[in-house]
């Protein structure tokens, strides 16, 4: 049974689910700083030079899953000791340069940076290489590596540096839109997100709040030991009174967002939080065309409140981002806490709740197309739909469906230097949509297709039919 | 009066939907708009009995099929 994609997000979730524990009894402020040494006993380090710094590392951990930084407003932070210091010169030549005669390196590079020493090994003369990585392809022997900071490879943002003095990683928190890609590539976990499990924890134990799950789509491609409904029956059994679809507040916002859309004629999707967060941050002169509707999550959360004003709504989903989006004033009277998908499995394994043992619960309020939105082109789909089920046919749908943040850049300038052929740009931070998501427990090449087939079970198969009994009910 | 009609997962898959179409349009038919205020939640906590429907707080078991005759009794003779 494999829970995680990596080491990395085991061991967080191993601080999650301590800390949580030690919350649910009310003994986390005696029992804190012993968190640490129950996770690595003995003297053997595992991971680290020895078990006093792989402790250390974990009593930051501990401090991040109690909510962090409170000083710092973004949501990813960087664990100082924990970071690697990995090297970060570019393009290099190895020992596994065998001085050859053919040369390839040197005719491929066109700034002529590649030199010969009196073995015939190569160099590369970093005043004049570009970071082009050519003579790294051609090398027969594979023997010129880039040596990138993953952290930084994995920030199309380009939010990460070096910090001076210690070398270790820093976040320039108005570029970072926290998509939360660095917390998963960082091989040494020293990026993460940090956790609003004690305020979930603290809603749940009071027993007079009505706490309601407001779960991602996702969550289908997700906890693929156990079936969804187990899933559901294990959120119910931690406290909550019930679980409701995003995909139903997704319906909600297909439907006016294809209004929206058609009566303004270009819009980009308001969906993903780190989306618009990097249109803002990057391209404000954009900004006036994202769409005005809250996300789905905020959507239905809204929908909710304003049905059950003292109700308390979590959002559970893959997503990083969400953790900001619901501190925006506009989100935050609809919206109480966020869990990732790692977070939830925290929370279930604190409680010891063997889902697979549980009852198979239901979860069906959306529909075909407010499932989908949890993949790339799902939101554009689903929009389309929209505008033929109002029965708008004079408006004419050229979506452009940016898988990535880096799609969405190329996008983003192209319609800023109005050279793209699109009227509605939809843009998902991570690479598949939100499956992608940085919270997700595992990412796998099946998870678009389990989205899929999620969408296809839904009980109603149009979005008017998904939400039209929310509209006649007060 | 309020009448409020689950619309939690459970019991749209039993057809809270239809009942709630049900209840809407005879509510209309028998002029009682400003009378009986339609309602929906999540979630009642009784799944099993759904759909879950409550009048002025009392719990009932309705389904699409048994709409009409529950309005009747329930709803149309207690609000006129």
């Amino acid at each position: 049974m494999r829970k995680f994609d990596t080491k990395v997000q085991h061991l967080k979730y191993k601080v999650l689910r301590e800390v949580a524990r030690e919350a649910w009894k009310g003994t986390l402020m005696q029992n804190m700083l012993d968190i640490p040494k129950a996770i690595v006993p003995g003297t053997e380090p595992t991971m680290r030079c020895c078990v006093y710094k792989e402790r250390a590392i974990l009593g930051e951990r501990v401090k991040i899953a109690m909510g962090g930084d409170k000083s710092n407003p973004n949501v990813i932070e960087v664990i100082e000791i924990a970071c690697d210091e990995c090297p970060m010169g570019g393009y290099n030549v190895t020992e596994a340069c065998r001085g050859c005669l053919a040369h390839r390196c040197e005719d491929v590079c066109r700034k002529g940076a590649i030199t010969f020493d009196h073995h015939q090994k190569a160099h590369i003369d970093k005043t004049k290489c570009v970071e082009c990585g050519q003579c790294a392809t051609v090398c027969p022997y594979s023997a010129i590596m880039n040596f990138k900071r993953p952290c930084i490879s994995a920030c199309k943002v380009k939010a990460i540096s070096m910090t001076d003095d210690t070398k270790a990683a820093c976040i320039d928190n108005d570029k970072c839109i926290s998509c939360g890609a660095c917390v998963y590539q960082c091989p040494f976990g020293a990026i993460t997100d940090k956790s609003f499990i004690l305020d979930a924890i603290e809603m749940l134990k009071n027993k007079d709040n009505k706490v309601f799950a407001v779960v991602a789509p996702s969550i289908s491609s997700q906890f693929t030991y156990a079936k969804l409904g187990q899933v559901i029956a294990g959120i119910k059994a931690l406290g909550f009174h019930t679980v409701v679809e995003a995909a139903l507040g997704a319906d909600m916002v297909a439907y006016a967002e294809s209004g929206e859309l058609a009566e303004k004629g270009f819009l980009t999707s308001s969906c993903c939080p780190a989306f618009v967060s990097y249109i803002q941050k990057q391209f404000p002169q954009l900004a006036d065309n994202i769409s005005h509707n809250l996300s789905p999550a905020a959507t239905i959360s809204k929908y909710i409140k304003e049905h059950e004003p003292d109700a308390k709504v979590i959002f559970i989903g893959p997503c990083t981002a969400k953790k900001m989006e619901f501190q925006k004033e506009e989100v935050r009277p609809y919206i109480d806490c966020v869990l990732t998908f790692e977070e939830l499995q925290a929370l279930f394994d604190s409680r010891d709740l063997e889902i697979m043992d549980m009852h198979e619960d239901i979860l069906d309020n959306a529909s075909y197309f407010g499932r989908i939105f949890a993949r790339c082109g799902g939101l554009a789909d689903a929009v389309a739909e929209g505008l033929k089920e109002r029965g708008i046919t004079d408006f004419e749908l050229k979506a452009c469906s940016c898988d990535g943040i880096e799609e969405c850049r190329i996008a983003l300038l192209k319609k800023s230097k109005n050279a793209l052929d699109a009227n509605f740009i939809e843009g998902m931070a991570c690479v598949g949509g939100c499956i992608g998501g940085a919270g997700c427990l595992t990412h796998g090449a099946k998870n678009k297709s389990e989205v899929d087939k999620y969408g296809k079970e839904a009980f109603e198969k149009t979005i008017t039919d998904a939400i039209s009994q929310l509209g006649k009910v007060k | 009066m309020k009448v409020t009609v689950c619309i939690g997962s459970s019991c749209h898959l039993k057809g809270s939907r239809q009942v709630v179409e049900e209840f809407q349009y005879l509510i209309a038919e028998n002029g009682l708009k400003d009378t009986v205020e339609l309602g929906g939640t999540f979630c009642m906590g009784n799944c099993q009995k759904g759909v879950c429907v409550t009048v002025d707080d009392e719990l009932y078991s309705v389904s699409p099929e048994t709409a009409k005759s529950f309005f009747e009794e329930h709803i149309l003779a207690k609000a006129k």
